[in-house]
């Protein structure tokens, strides 16, 4: 069953760069930073200090409440832990680890085998999962474990994200192309914790080999339905493919649990599979190093602490990029410095030319009401707009401001170019600031 | 620790960092394309004149958007082409023997106070090419002055003074006749009128233009039209209904009002309901005017008037927003 959400664009999908293209190991470079916050919720605190020695695999920092730990991803000794450039635009206290090249493993990892695996329990494998360090890896970065245990008891179906609506990347169409038998055996082990015989895996019709690899890993008695769903974006964002999968609809500022829904990343799925098969943290991923003027677009097994300069630098660029991001062109963030790491939810490093300019002076809103027609939340932006433009915070919420999933749709399709999703990442942070000074 | 070197500036801004190929000039791109059928059958049924009046409308709307900006020190955005859309439409609803100081004047008042002095574009609230032709009716007998259609009669035409007055269908229609012309003449355009409004032919291949590129809905010129067949079919004048349905939607100015003014975007409501609504006003006060009004057309006014409730038709059929709780949806 497949319905099809209100909305959405098509923009240029650009897949073409890097779909072919196996995924390669990246070697490591000989310094790593990594940062203490690669999740939503609290930072993690170092657990080691300037000169300690470290091991692949090792936990390097960890804190209480909604929280994963980090671990190195290389072996060697630790540089220095101090502030570095996160690709979130601030400074975030990281572990910056020397690489000795040896790559000892932490004599804590220990694969299991599938005996061991099935006597786990649910909360065992809860634990092993947060241990792990898994958070949702679309780029939201939500903690698994805390997903997981919210959902218990709520949760009817599983679905695995594996929708990659974005341009250009392709790094979860890699994975589902040659690891198709991890991200089901992750999702296995979730329908497991959850006690369900089902699981749906949503993907768009736009990459046939994942979905044929998908399904020949597929046997009838395993449950699991590949939902093909019509390219369009944002058919990866998490209530859209409940929808177009379920049909359900999560209520304003709720979570997909209220419908019984959780969704995990076909990433986060391997990473689950990773840490409980393997014992292996989550220390690697895979991104797609794309973009209209890099010279050699790439799948990369990149180990996280990577910096974004030697991935940009590997791939090559015909021209001076004009903008750099950290994910597709849709919704990730231009970086400033190319210092940044790769943290747990970069599933890509796009690299624009200059020609993707479109930014007007002063750019006037024609009232045509495409940005209507795009919004998959059934918003009106070009009155969430106007409020905001006459600073009336009343009407900013009124006209739904918080329910924006800042995917972009109305700003991509904007005739005027206004600054849409600009514009409402500022009017909810008015919102939250006249709720905050109504509470004082 | 290495530094990182790179030898390059770095852009920051907010997402997305993707654009559709469809701007605001590609819009006015194609709305003056649509218009060009249109433009290229005046220049056959009133003469070359009606070329030169068409540009040189045009020439004075960019000259004052652009004079606008520069006496104010605004950013200049002629290049938008909203300004020639304006040019051209202004000129299609004036006769093709006015005088040119006459329409400038027109195109300034429909530039400057119309629209740049509410905030340029975006920013008015009635359709400037309509304001500016209700402005020019402070000079009737110039704005009224119909010509007849011919190549003889186009090719002296070098003022007004020449021109061989010839009633148009509506002021037929309005006295309760139906029009001299036949109905395929009122089709093609073969008939007495405004420059650019005589040929539906030629307005509706614009019209299909505008579907086929997405720039506009059906909404408003069906609703607006429909409205306009229903109410002379039902209250016909004459004693064949379907002639005088016929005559009432290709005679005068329904199809480019219908097609190219109705649907201005910056006048028109932004939610579906409201635009059907708002077709309808229009239709409904076309149709009260033609029967009941002093004047013989009725769509110039009856847009300007449905421009000023567009406001109030924003807010209805708002969409439910995605996930809304069951009660405020069944409320909405």
């Amino acid at each position: 069953m497949a319905f099809s959400f209100f909305g959405g664009v098509h923009p240029k999908e650009n897949k073409w760069y890097a779909c072919d293209k196996e995924i390669q190991e990246f070697p490591a470079p000989d310094f790593l930073v990594i940062p203490m916050s690669q999740h939503i919720g609290a930072p993690c605190k170092p657990l080691v200090k300037k000169g300690d020695l470290v091991t692949v695999g090792q936990k390097i920092g960890d804190n209480q409440g909604l929280c994963v730990p980090v671990h190195a991803s290389v072996s060697g000794k630790v540089k220095v832990v101090e502030a570095r450039p996160h690709t979130s635009g601030t400074t975030v206290m990281s572990v910056v680890i020397e690489n000795d090249h040896q790559y000892t493993l932490c004599p804590d990892i220990q694969p299991r085998t599938q005996e061991q695996v099935d006597a786990l329990t649910a909360e065992e494998l809860i634990s092993i999962i947060r241990e792990g360090g898994v958070v949702g890896m679309g780029g939201a970065t939500f903690p698994t474990h805390a997903k997981i245990s919210s959902g218990l008891g709520k949760v009817d179906t599983i679905i695995v994200n594996a929708g990659e609506c974005e341009p250009y990347i392709t790094s979860d169409d890699r994975l589902c192309r040659e690891m198709p038998e991890k991200v089901i055996s992750g999702l296995k082990l979730l329908m497991r914790i959850f006690g369900l015989k089902e699981g749906h895996i949503g993907i768009e019709d736009n990459k046939p080999e994942a979905v044929k690899a998908l399904k020949a890993h597929l046997a009838a008695s395993d449950g699991i339905h590949v939902d093909v769903l019509p390219a369009k974006y944002p058919q990866g964002a998490e209530k859209q493919l409940i929808y177009a999968i379920t049909g359900r609809e999560v209520p304003s500022g709720g979570l997909p649990a209220a419908v019984g829904c959780a969704v995990f990343n076909a990433a986060t799925c391997k990473a689950i599979h990773d840490v409980v098969y393997d014992g292996m943290p989550l220390i690697k991923r895979v991104v797609t190093v794309s973009g209209d003027v890099v010279m050699e677009p790439k799948n990369l097994l990149v180990p996280i602490g990577t910096n974004f300069n030697d991935l940009v630098n590997a791939c090559g660029h015909s021209e001076n990029p004009y903008k750099v991001l950290s994910g597709g062109p849709m919704m990730g963030a231009a970086q400033y410095d190319l210092a940044v790491p790769v943290i747990k939810g970069v599933n890509a490093v796009t690299v624009l030319g200059r020609k993707n300019e479109f930014a007007v002076e002063d750019p006037r809103c024609l009232r045509c009401g495409k940005c209507i027609d795009a919004c998959p939340m059934k918003l009106m932006p070009v009155l969430m707009y106007k409020a905001l433009q006459s600073n009336d915070v009343e009407e900013m919420k009124a006209n739904n401001v918080m329910d924006c999933i800042e995917c972009g749709c109305c700003a991509y399709t904007c005739p005027a170019s206004v600054p849409l999703v600009l514009g409402f990442k500022v009017a909810k942070q008015l919102i939250r600031n006249a709720a905050a000074a109504a509470k004082k | 620790m290495a530094q990182m070197k790179y030898f390059y500036e770095l852009t920051i801004s907010s997402s997305p960092h993707a654009h559709s190929p469809v701007t605001t000039q590609t819009i006015m791109r194609d709305v003056l394309i649509a218009l060009a059928p249109a433009l290229v059958g005046s220049i056959y049924f009133f003469g070359f004149r009606a070329l030169t009046v068409t540009l040189v409308s045009v020439a004075a709307c960019v000259f004052f958007e652009w004079a606008y900006c520069k006496l104010t020190k605004n950013h200049c955005k002629i290049y938008d082409l909203s300004a020639c859309v304006t040019g051209v439409l202004l000129a299609f609803v004036c006769p093709v023997t006015i005088p040119y100081w006459t329409i400038i004047l027109g195109d300034l008042f429909a530039i400057v106070l119309v629209k740049m002095l509410f905030g340029g574009l975006g920013h008015n609230i009635v359709n400037p090419a309509l304001a500016g032709r209700a402005f020019l009716f402070s000079w009737p007998v110039l704005m009224s002055t119909w010509v007849k259609v011919g190549f003889e009669n186009a090719a002296g035409l070098i003022s007004s003074a020449d021109a061989v007055t010839a009633a148009t269908p509506l002021a037929n229609m309005h006295q309760g006749l139906m029009p001299e012309a036949s109905i395929a003449d009122l089709f093609f355009g073969n008939v007495g009128g405004c420059l650019g409004e005589t040929s539906a032919l030629l307005l509706l291949i614009g019209f299909g233009y505008l579907l086929y590129r997405n720039v506009i809905t059906a909404r408003i010129p069906l609703s607006y039209m429909g409205t306009v067949a229903v109410l002379a079919f039902l209250f016909p004048l004459g004693n064949d209904r379907i002639a005088w349905t016929a005559a009432q939607l290709f005679g005068g100015g329904l199809m480019l009002g219908a097609i190219f003014m109705a649907t201005d975007y910056v006048t028109s409501p932004v939610t579906k309901l409201g635009q059907i609504v708002y077709g309808i006003g229009c239709g409904v006060l076309t149709i009260l005017i033609r029967y009941f009004g002093g004047y013989s057309e009725g769509v110039s006014y009856a847009i300007l008037v449905m421009n000023c409730c567009v406001v109030l038709l924003d807010r209805i059929g708002r969409p439910v927003k995605f996930g809304a709780p069951k009660k405020e949806a069944a409320k909405q």
